[in-house]
């Protein structure tokens, strides 16, 4: 029989999770009087940032508990205060923008927080049964997220593709998760690595086609060509905060996860490697590529994120632990400065009639001097420039790559970058040097909005001039199992 | 073991094909969880025949369908909406966005 007697003690690896998940039942339940629904916003951000404290003050301790099924190391710790810090983020874009569009229901502030309940559980695991379990429940709320506008013809396309491509890839990882175990006789993945070359002795077919399969799965969700078709079309459908949620959060959700599993779990698969350099090359360059052809922003930033996605591959073709800690800088660095991103695109399409395409920034320069500065500060980050956040993530991720001997993929990311160049300084180049007929709209600020853009701006500058604090950050970070 | 394995690849592989091929769109939420089922039986099977004690294989599969009937409930929300707005569930109509 299993021992039920200590099973309180376990509740304290999960505080954080817990916090966020009667945040978000109570504002389900405050949402159903209208009296009190205009609290919900309020509940959402105080449950938020209550997690992000106990998170915070659970980061350094290595616990583990529920029989194993729940490992909060280092790794799976951070990862909870990034996800939360998100949350936090997207509920601040999101207030005004969906009053302004008529959308605002206090429902879409559970979805956030049980999303981001379903990140932390699928980050802070091991075995494969609750990684998945964690992933699905990250999904099915973003499902509802993507189709959030119902009115809105766009945001139903968003949902409806989203849906049927993620259910999609949650097959194809299940039944890789399916023959993993049939090659090894169980879902952990810390069994799996102690047994590796026995497993691989014995039953080597059925774990390779499982570990196929998983990529494939994950491949889906992080956007890596060629699973990518669904990306830009659910970017540009969903409602622009929802957009910025999407491209931070789960995101990094799905490379914690898959950071995991091939950097520990798979890892003495020497085949992998090479795999994942044609992929990296593959992604970025697709996503670099089909970016350069588009004439609406958030769609132009869609294929940004899966040119970001090829970048961070990278770490997974080299591998080792320094790899780890730079594909960990990035993924920090870049929900930093993509949310920042995309808080001004959501404050241009606060604007009456505004579609974000690259036509409505002509004149932004002379509209708002000031959101045009910031705007041009999260373009230099997006494209790499010194002094930004943007420049020092890349550089790591490429002197790892250089130090581990690929020269030649190192040098493919840097050309990368000379491409993304140009779509990304078209931004400014419209917003600063196109003419307009008449003037245009100006925008008009909240304090929600004007935070969320003065600490993104404040942490794509800051840590690019001194990165060395997320950088022991992102270091102290890597696996340590228990 | 074998036979069992051919089984849920083979209905893995129609609802592959249903997924990609159907163009109305309770089909393709037919087809999902199809292959969602194959998984289950690879599952079951390699519980029965690798694992000596334990039931994990069995506790997945219990899980799955809890998380596919999950799934179901918001993509047949989202059908119902889509439903409403083009008085048509074909995805022919899911071409507001391109390139």
């Amino acid at each position: 029989m299993i021992d039920f007697s200590s099973v309180a003690d376990n509740f304290n690896v999960i505080y954080p999770e817990l916090a966020l998940l009667i945040g978000a039942f109570a504002v389900l339940l405050l949402g159903t009087v209208k009296r009190f629904a205009g609290l919900c916003t309020s509940v959402a951000g105080l449950t938020a940032l209550i997690a992000l404290w106990l998170a915070v003050d659970q980061f350094g301790t290595q616990q583990s508990g529920f029989f194993g099924m729940v490992t909060c190391d280092a790794f799976g710790s951070a990862f909870k205060i990034i996800f939360i810090a998100i949350a936090i983020v997207t509920m601040l874009i999101a207030h005004r923008f969906m009053i302004v569009k008529q959308i605002a229901r206090p429902e879409f502030y559970a979805l956030v927080l049980i999303s981001t309940f379903g990140m932390i559980v699928m980050a802070n695991t091991t075995d494969m049964i609750v990684m998945f379990l964690g992933l699905e429940i990250m999904s099915v709320p973003l499902y509802v997220l993507a189709g959030f506008a119902r009115r809105s013809l766009q945001s139903n396309e968003a949902g409806i593709k989203y849906f049927v491509m993620g259910a999609f890839a949650s097959a194809f990882l299940l039944m890789g998760i399916a023959f993993v175990f049939g090659a090894s006789a169980t879902t952990d993945l810390r069994r799996i690595v102690a047994d590796f070359s026995y497993i691989i002795y014995h039953s080597g077919l059925y774990m390779y086609v499982g570990i196929a399969l998983i990529l494939v799965g994950f491949g889906f969700k992080i956007g890596m060509v060629p699973f990518h078709a669904w990306v830009p079309d659910v970017y540009q459908g969903a409602p622009t905060p929802v957009t910025a949620f999407f491209s931070a959060g789960p995101k990094a959700a799905g490379f914690a996860v898959l950071l995991r599993l091939f950097m520990f779990g798979f890892e003495g698969v020497a085949e992998l490697s090479s795999i994942f350099w044609v992929l990296a090359v593959l992604t970025m360059t697709a996503g670099n590529v089909l970016a350069l052809l588009q004439d609406n922003i958030k769609r132009m930033l869609a294929y940004s994120s899966i040119a970001h996605a090829g970048y961070i591959l990278i770490a997974f073709a080299v591998g080792g632990e320094d790899a780890l800690s730079a594909a960990i800088f990035y993924s920090i660095a870049y929900a930093i400065f993509n949310l920042g991103a995309f808080a001004v695109v959501v404050l241009l399409e606060t604007r009456s009639g505004c579609r974000s395409d690259f036509s409505e920034l002509a004149g932004l320069s002379k509209a708002s001097p000031y959101l045009c500065a910031v705007l041009a500060l999260f373009v230099f980050a997006l494209t790499g420039f010194p002094p930004t956040i943007g420049f020092f993530g890349k550089f790591y991720l490429f002197s790892t790559a250089v130090k581990a001997g690929f020269i030649w993929l190192a040098v493919i990311g840097v050309l990368n970058s000379f491409v993304s160049v140009y779509y990304y300084l078209r931004v400014l180049k419209v917003s600063y040097f196109d003419r307009v007929e008449q003037p245009a709209l100006s925008v008009s600020y909240t304090p929600a909005i004007t935070l969320v853009l003065l600490i993104t701006a404040a942490g794509t500058l800051g840590f690019g001039l001194f990165p060395q604090k997320l950088l022991e950050f992102a270091q102290s970070a890597v696996f340590a199992f228990l | 073991m074998i036979p069992y394995l051919a089984l849920a690849a083979i209905l893995f592989s129609i609802g592959l094909f249903g997924v990609m091929t159907r163009r109305n769109t309770i089909g393709i939420l037919m087809s999902l969880e199809l292959m969602f089922n194959a998984v289950n039986i690879n599952f079951v099977t390699f519980n029965k025949y690798v694992v000596s004690d334990g039931l994990v294989g069995q506790i997945f599969a219990i899980f799955i369908v809890v998380i596919a009937a999950a799934e179901a409930v918001v993509g047949l929300a989202i059908v119902l909406l889509i439903y409403r707005n083009w008085k048509g569930i074909d995805t022919d109509h899911f071409t507001v966005m391109k390139w």
